[in-house]
């Protein structure tokens, strides 16, 4: 984790603010908790023996460094040079569990000995329940009702690795539900319970945090490109943004190099106006979700609304306010695409390069067919400039995960377009 | 003089302040809730403004916040309702609520309509007390508003000073660091109200948070210039055919 010299966009100030947005928006019942944590985390995180077994586990645990594959076929049907990082390829699944083994080693060391957790899709909620068993620590994860029903495969996991999952039925019963549960939890447990937040949401210094652990991508693309290219500078990164922790830890080391296009990708469900989307930046305003001002999804009367994606780990109605702060400044470009791009680009990758990817990275990998310079398809909004590219580019696209949670999904597409 | 203060001023003990959500259990109950509660002799009235994610709420407020939105309920609505409500209702009344929809009505323009209804207090559980100095506070005070601040068990003598110093009206001792509606050891609470007691603090102190009944009631105020009751009025609500009665039993119940 090298700290570049300036640090416009990469962290936030001392309140915890990217710009307009971030903050700790939390009732005083969570004030101790938070406040433990802000006060402790950058010593903890930056102490050289935390640092030693963090990077230990990430390397003979987790599988770092993921490769970064570069994918020539998909780079030829592009008319441009692409690299995949591999995050597919890190145990569980995706990139999630780089966080979950930063926050495990830390909540070991703030003594605490009940972990908690929300997740929609389950990919967090088994990384996490897969680090508290590493570490023999009790492990209740929050999930919503209708997640539960549709993603069993994942419930099957947590609970074949000891966590106890438990059902959110309050409100839309998903995962804003399920991240409020976490949350009430956390309040009626104030000493000995740990919240590991799976996304670059949440309260500062959760943002931070979360970023920094998720940093070790765009620390690794770095090295990597420069061992390919001889430079350590892509001209394009691009990564799915739900909450947003793969792109940020793939933005990182690269948002102080402003000749590198970031391009983030929403998820726009049936399309950005059709009432099932889950585009945030597109569709919501400036409001305070889950402990942070950001952009939120939400009615004029500011309640916050259910989001629609195909991919559960885009299914969520805000974004980090790092990305928020990307977005209002335009040092990022907010691309969106459908649930029906997001398909057509998975099952592309799995012909072209032999790799099934999860429906979140699939968004990703759609852009690429509104960037690239060959035959470039018009999105719904208008595409920024700077984000596409020539057949000069380097692009690096991050693969956050693995396709094998989403095979139900799949097997009913093939079965709709044969 | 703001109401609050004024009643703190006149009655220093047994003081009770209740919860009831706006537009539950129907929309139009808003105002005869409110007027039932001050006909049996409720000294404030806490009225919650509903929002789809409560994070410092349990289950049956939730619930009831859940059905206010489904029953149309919104903050222009509320100030709708509350146009004229002064002509029934003279306790002083606090608006309890989330700062997303208070942000997306416009934070200067919600104090604005809360002044002219008039709304003696706010209570925002997630407005930190770092953005209430630097911003929304001078807003409040401009329009006359009180603001009360939330302390617990967890929280620091330090901190309660601070959060002292920046309330007005009373201070908020939640009995426990919990959400709404949990029972809770009566001990470790009074523990906490003593520790209160010995700070002379500037403002007077309401707890709430696990009070549902007489007993309760009476104990939590042995330690504190009264309670507000909140999960187990809008529970007794809940399967009332006769709303109004309902709310006269709760509260006779307690105060008899």
């Amino acid at each position: 984790m090298q700290m570049t010299t300036t640090t416009k966009y990469q962290q936030p100030n001392v309140q915890g603010y990217y710009g307009k947005f971030g903050g700790a928006f939390i009732p005083e019942m969570l004030h101790r908790n938070v406040e433990e944590l802000r006060s402790k985390y950058l010593d903890i995180i930056y102490d050289p023996a935390f640092q030693k077994e963090f990077r230990d586990l990430l390397h003979d645990y987790a599988g770092r460094p993921t490769p970064l594959y570069h994918a020539q076929r998909l780079s030829k049907q592009y008319g441009t040079t692409i690299y995949l990082k591999r995050e597919d390829l890190c145990h569980t699944g995706a990139h999630k569990v780089n966080n979950t083994i930063g926050q495990i080693l830390l909540a070991e060391r703030l003594g605490k000995k009940r972990i908690i957790a929300e997740t929609g899709a389950g990919q967090h909620g088994v990384a996490t329940a897969t680090v508290c068993a590493l570490k023999g620590v009790e492990c209740i994860v929050y999930m919503g009702e209708k997640d539960i029903e549709r993603q069993a495969p994942n419930v099957a996991r947590m609970k074949m690795l000891g966590a106890t999952v438990i059902p959110a039925t309050s409100g839309s019963k998903t995962l804003k539900d399920a991240t409020n549960e976490a949350i009430r939890d956390w309040i009626n447990n104030p000493v000995d319970t740990h919240y590991i937040i799976g996304s670059v949401v949440g309260p500062h210094p959760y943002p931070d945090m979360v970023a920094r652990f998720q940093s070790v991508i765009s620390e690794e693309i770095r090295w990597q490109l420069k061992e390919k290219t001889g430079s350590e500078l892509p001209t394009h990164v691009i990564a799915c943004v739900g909450g947003g922790s793969n792109a940020a830890g793939a933005f990182y080391h690269f948002l102080e190099e402003p000749a590198v296009q970031l391009v983030a990708v929403e998820a726009s469900g049936h399309g950005i106006h059709s009432g099932l989307s889950a585009a945030t930046t597109q569709l919501g305003k400036p409001g305070v979700l889950h402990g942070s001002k950001s952009i939120v999804m939400q009615t004029e009367d500011g309640q916050v609304v259910e989001p629609h994606s195909i991919s559960a780990g885009l299914d969520y109605p805000g974004i980090g306010p790092l990305h928020a702060h990307l977005f209002d400044s335009q040092r990022g470009a907010f691309l969106s695409a459908t649930d029906e791009e997001a398909l057509q680009a998975a099952f592309n990758l799995a012909k072209q390069e032999g790799i099934i990817p999860a429906l979140e990275s699939s968004h990703a990998l759609a852009a690429l067919e509104f960037l690239n310079p060959v035959n470039a398809k018009k999105g719904e909004a208008p595409i920024p400039d700077k984000a596409k590219f020539t057949k000069d580019s380097v692009v690096v696209l991050c693969l956050s995960g693995r396709g094998d949670k989403d095979m139900a999904t799949y097997m009913k597409a093939m079965n709709i377009n044969k | 003089m703001n109401r609050i203060n004024e009643l703190f001023k006149r009655k220093k003990d047994g003081i009770l302040n209740v919860y009831c959500t706006a537009g539950y259990p129907q929309l139009e109950s808003t105002v005869p809730v409110m007027k039932a509660l001050q006909d049996s002799g409720v000294d404030m009235i806490e009225l919650g403004m509903p929002y789809s994610d409560p994070l410092a709420d349990g289950p049956v407020i939730q619930a009831s916040s859940t059905k206010a939105l489904a029953n149309g309920m919104t903050i222009a609505t509320l100030f709708e309702q509350l146009r004229g409500f002064r002509q029934q209702v003279y306790v002083p009344v606090i608006l309890m609520g989330y700062m997303n929809p208070v942000m997306q009505y416009g934070f200067e323009r919600f104090c604005q309509h809360a002044a002219d209804a008039p709304i003696d207090g706010l209570i925002l559980p997630d407005l930190p007390e770092y953005e209430f100095e630097t911003e929304y506070g001078p807003i409040m005070q401009r329009y006359g508003l009180n603001f009360i601040f939330l302390v617990t068990p967890e929280t620091s003598e330090e901190r309660i000073r601070k959060l002292d110093s920046l309330s007005t009206g009373f201070l908020y001792a939640v009995s426990s660091s919990s959400t709404t509606g949990k029972d809770k050891d009566m001990n470790a609470v009074n523990n906490f109200l003593q520790r209160l007691q010995k700070m002379n603090l500037k403002n007077p102190v309401l707890v709430g948070f696990g009070i549902k009944d007489k007993p309760t009631f009476q104990q939590a105020c042995q330690a504190a210039n009264g309670a507000i009751i909140g999960t187990a009025f809008i529970k007794a609500l809940e399967d009332a055919t006769d709303v109004e009665g309902a709310t006269k039993k709760f509260i006779t119940d307690i105060k008899s």
